[in-house]
């Protein structure tokens, strides 16, 4: 119950920063995104300041040793860089400057119910989906 | 309107679900098998999380209307081909700007530097392109 509480937190919180500073906006990513346009550098200043605090609080909740509602920390193992890593990565970056959303706060996005991020988010759970199908040994 | 909508979707797929599992031997509502707070505990950290943002982006719609604006001159028909590419990119590359840019990077991770220089690279240049195309998003 209280994992799942603050699961659900994390991603509240989550979805207001997004919001708040900007990045469910499509204008605000593409004017960073499209260097020769009027340039809005505040993608990068969100990027900066949250990866700047994950940097600090990472490193203090690793140090405990046991995270408080599990049994072990769950990080990324792998550290390996071959063809898909950049091929999607590649990919990704297309869609991103083509609609200037990503994931994260396309799912924000998507409870305005406007139509444009509607059909983004069906499209983009269309794509995962195609990734499923084209690869179904790495699903899941 | 389009709140009400998906409202009565949402009622529309509930009842399916319960005519649905009703099918064989109705079980008591009161026994919890149809409560939408057990199937959130039992969903796992996932689908909380996803929740938990969902729950976000309806407060920001109230709160804070224009974090929500769409003010791009993009169609639907780009925003669709931008919806699959993020999707299957995303999946493909085991991350996107959060995944590899926030989580990753300060963790000094080379994987999620390597993929955060490619997204970047591709987006700039696609967005470069595109504004010159059509004229600039706002």
């Amino acid at each position: 119950m209280k994992s799942a509480f603050f699961a659900g937190l994390s991603g509240f919180l989550f979805a207001l920063g997004l919001g708040i500073s900007g990045m469910t906006r499509p204008d605000v990513v593409l004017g960073f995104l499209d260097v020769l346009g009027a340039w809005d550098p505040s993608l990068l200043f969100v990027m900066a300041g949250a990866a700047g605090v994950y940097f600090v609080l990472y490193r203090l909740v690793l140090g405990r040793g046991r995270p408080l509602l599990a049994g072990a920390f769950q990080l990324p193992t792998r550290r390996d860089i071959d063809e898909r890593l950049i091929a999607g990565s590649a990919l990704f970056g297309v869609g991103w400057g083509l609609g200037g959303i990503c994931p994260g706060p396309g799912i924000v996005a998507a409870t305005s119910l406007a139509l444009p991020f509607l059909v983004f988010f069906g499209a983009m759970v269309a794509g995962m989906l195609l990734f499923c199908l084209l690869f179904p040994k790495d699903a899941g | 309107m389009s709140l009400v909508l998906v409202l009565f979707a949402l009622l529309m797929l509930a009842t399916a679900v319960a005519l649905w599992r009703g099918r064989r031997e109705p079980s008591s509502l009161r026994e919890g098998r149809l409560s939408v707070l057990r199937i959130l505990l039992e969903a796992g950290w996932r689908a909380q999380f996803l929740v938990g943002m969902l729950l976000g982006g309806v407060v920001l719609a109230f709160a804070m209307p224009s974090a929500l604006a769409f003010e791009v001159d993009r169609s639907l028909v780009v925003m669709a081909a931008a919806g699959l590419l993020v999707g299957f990119g995303t999946r493909l590359g085991s991350g996107c700007t959060s995944g590899h840019g926030v989580c990753d990077l300060p963790r000094l991770s080379p994987r999620s530097l390597v993929a955060t220089l490619t997204f970047m690279a591709t987006g700039v240049l696609t967005a470069v392109i595109v504004g010159r195309l059509l004229g600039g998003a706002a």
